[in-house]
């Protein structure tokens, strides 16, 4: 027990009415922890703080002033064991260029496994479109009705029919929102969908890839061939990467839940990946930016307005550009070995 | 670090000091949502002009950019209001609520993003429904978003030290005529005594009337029972000032003391 309960307020309230104050100026960003000498002042007026708190903390009166120097050293050691935490401030670029490839290499296990899910569901959804149309209304969902309604052959003599106007004036910039809006939170979704120990995550990868699947299949067996590729190239060849890049944190943060491999704590394996998540998610959605201007503003057009070996060949470079960024951009030089 | 069953965070610091911080309940956190939903819905409808404007003069490309500026915001205030308000929003600032990490650091902003993310499973099938259900069942009152996050939601309360010196200052203490019985009392009066004696000072305007003649007439009796003084000097004392001279008298700095 404090004998003079009376002085000791008295003495300290000074050192914590300025703990109080320059923890305000830190948090108004008015001060900075860069700043050595300031940054141990302040650290000896929390010590001091804690070391009022411990004084107090055996025994059970005073409640008043314990909830006052609990909240004023809560405070505290927030903002001075965050120091490190938030020293280097977002880098947009810098974060693109090397933050998310760096994550995606990291975690390419969830990468390869979301392209596996995506292959075996490709493949059951051609097997399905092979074995009768049937099946068709069953496979697509129903904003694809024009897949279902008609062959691909009729669809690729109405797209290729000559038109004195462009069928996408007027509307071409408001189409690529939509799509950017639609995908960005179908992928989002994916990656949340992880918290289900990766189940749905799983699940949604498996069917996008029998749409895609059945789709390839229906237009193959039709001898639409060059048609496919020169319609979904353009576009698809970053916005199927990026739903896969969403489905890969879903699975990361699945198997971090589970906790295969690591001797962590369920808590300590969450704190790890939770950067990794949010970097993949940011870069999802910026492929889907991208994926949303090209389909709205040249996925659209087809031969004779925009010939299928331009478009075939602005997708195959935007998928090597692709590949070589998120594989290669962000590599450190490798440090010499010691002599 | 654990979670007690009074739903309070507790946190050891490096520095060997324990401090605790007090979770916000389902109900607090629901109003907070609530507010926050209505203020987006209300920034929607004043910005509704401008983006209708944006859709006329602009044409194709407005009506784009608008639907993105739609998106974002829908989306994204949230976010952006936890990122730059360092873990509030405006219905948490309202509700005197704040979200931190759970070790009572600082957010980190991948932190906020994956909270937000998370939160349209945790709305599910509606309501928020499985957030809430998850939330009940967790000693940190954590929904999905936030397990995964690694993020809790803090009550914020503002504090003051207590005005001890303003309790015990001021009047005559009576009891400073009899120096040997003052020394009496302060043998025979405990740790927990005194202190509950202070702390009755301390919150004395908590109390209702009744219940502060009540417990002042009980401690005052418990005192006089203890050491007994003179009858003049203790004439005319309300209960209330006989405790007070007693905790004056318990806390009053002796010389070598500290």
């Amino acid at each position: 027990m404090i004998a003079d309960l009376k002085t000791f307020i008295e003495r300290e309230r000074p050192v914590w009415q300025e703990l109080e104050r320059e923890l305000g100026r830190v948090r108004e960003g008015l001060a900075s922890l860069s700043d050595l000498k300031y940054s141990r002042h302040l650290l000896a007026l929390y010590q001091r703080a804690s070391a009022d708190l411990a004084r107090i903390q055996g025994y059970s009166a005073e409640p008043e002033l314990k909830a006052y120097l609990e909240n004023l050293v809560g405070t505290g050691y927030a903002e001075i064991h965050s120091a490190t935490r938030n020293s280097r401030h977002f880098k947009p670029w810098q974060w693109l260029t090397r933050t998310f490839p760096e994550t995606f290499r990291r975690q390419l296990w969830g990468f390869n496994v979301a392209v596996m899910l995506t292959l075996v569901g490709a493949m059951l959804g051609g097997i399905l479109v092979l074995h009768g149309n049937e099946g068709r209304e069953a496979i697509f969902p129903s904003q694809f009705g024009h897949l279902v309604e008609q062959t691909p052959s009729q669809r690729v003599a109405r797209e290729e029919r000559p038109t004195e106007f462009d069928r996408m004036a007027g509307h071409k910039a408001k189409f690529s929102a939509e799509l950017m809006q639609n995908n960005i939170t179908v992928s989002l979704r994916a990656l949340a969908f992880g918290i289900t120990f990766g189940i749905l995550t799983v699940v949604l990868l498996f069917y996008n890839g029998v749409i895609l699947g059945a789709v390839a299949v229906d237009y193959v067996m039709d001898g639409q061939i060059v048609f496919l590729f020169g319609w979904l190239l353009p576009h698809g060849s970053i916005e199927i990467p990026a739903i896969l890049v969403a489905g890969q944190g879903g699975l990361v943060l699945g198997r971090a839940l589970i906790g295969w491999g690591t001797p962590h704590s369920l808590r300590k394996r969450l704190r790890l990946i939770t950067p990794d998540l949010a970097t993949l998610a940011g870069g999802a959605a910026v492929m889907l930016v991208w994926a949303g201007i090209v389909e709205a503003f040249f996925s659209q057009y087809h031969a004779p307005v925009l010939p299928y070996w331009v478009k075939i060949t602005f997708g195959t470079l935007e998928l090597i550009g692709l590949i070589a960024f998120l594989f290669l951009c962000g590599r450190r030089a490798s440090s010499k070995p010691a002599a | 670090m654990n979670a007690s069953r009074t739903a309070t965070l507790q946190i050891a610091t490096p520095e060997g000091v324990a401090f605790s911080l007090p979770l916000a309940g389902p109900f607090t956190r629901a109003m907070a949502f609530s507010i926050d939903f209505v203020a987006i819905m209300a920034a929607m409808n004043v910005i509704a002009p401008i983006l209708r404007a944006m859709q006329l003069l602009g044409g194709d490309t407005g009506m784009g950019v608008a639907i993105l500026i739609q998106f974002v915001c829908m989306e994204g205030a949230r976010m952006a209001m936890e990122l730059f308000w360092r873990g509030q929003t405006l219905g948490k600032r309202v509700m005197g609520l704040r979200v931190m990490d759970e070790s009572g650091l600082k957010l980190r902003p991948s932190q906020v993003v994956v909270r937000n993310l998370l939160r349209f499973v945790d709305m599910l099938p509606m309501f928020y429904a499985l957030g809430g259900v998850v939330a009940l069942f967790n000693s940190r009152s954590q929904r999905l978003g936030d397990l995964a996050a690694g993020t809790v939601v803090v009550r914020t309360i503002k504090t003051t030290p207590p005005d001890v010196a303003a309790v015990l200052a001021g009047k005559y203490n009576s009891l400073r005529d009899h120096p040997h019985l003052e020394a009496r009392l302060r043998q025979k009066v405990g740790p927990e005594e005194a202190q509950v004696a202070l702390n009755a000072l301390v919150r004395r305007e908590e109390l209702t009337p009744e219940a502060k003649i009540t417990l002042f007439e009980n401690l005052a009796n418990h005192f006089r029972e203890l050491v007994k003084f003179p009858e003049e000097t203790v004439h005319g004392l309300s209960d209330e000032q006989y405790v007070r001279n007693v905790v004056e008298t318990i806390f009053r700095r002796r010389k070598g003391a500290d």
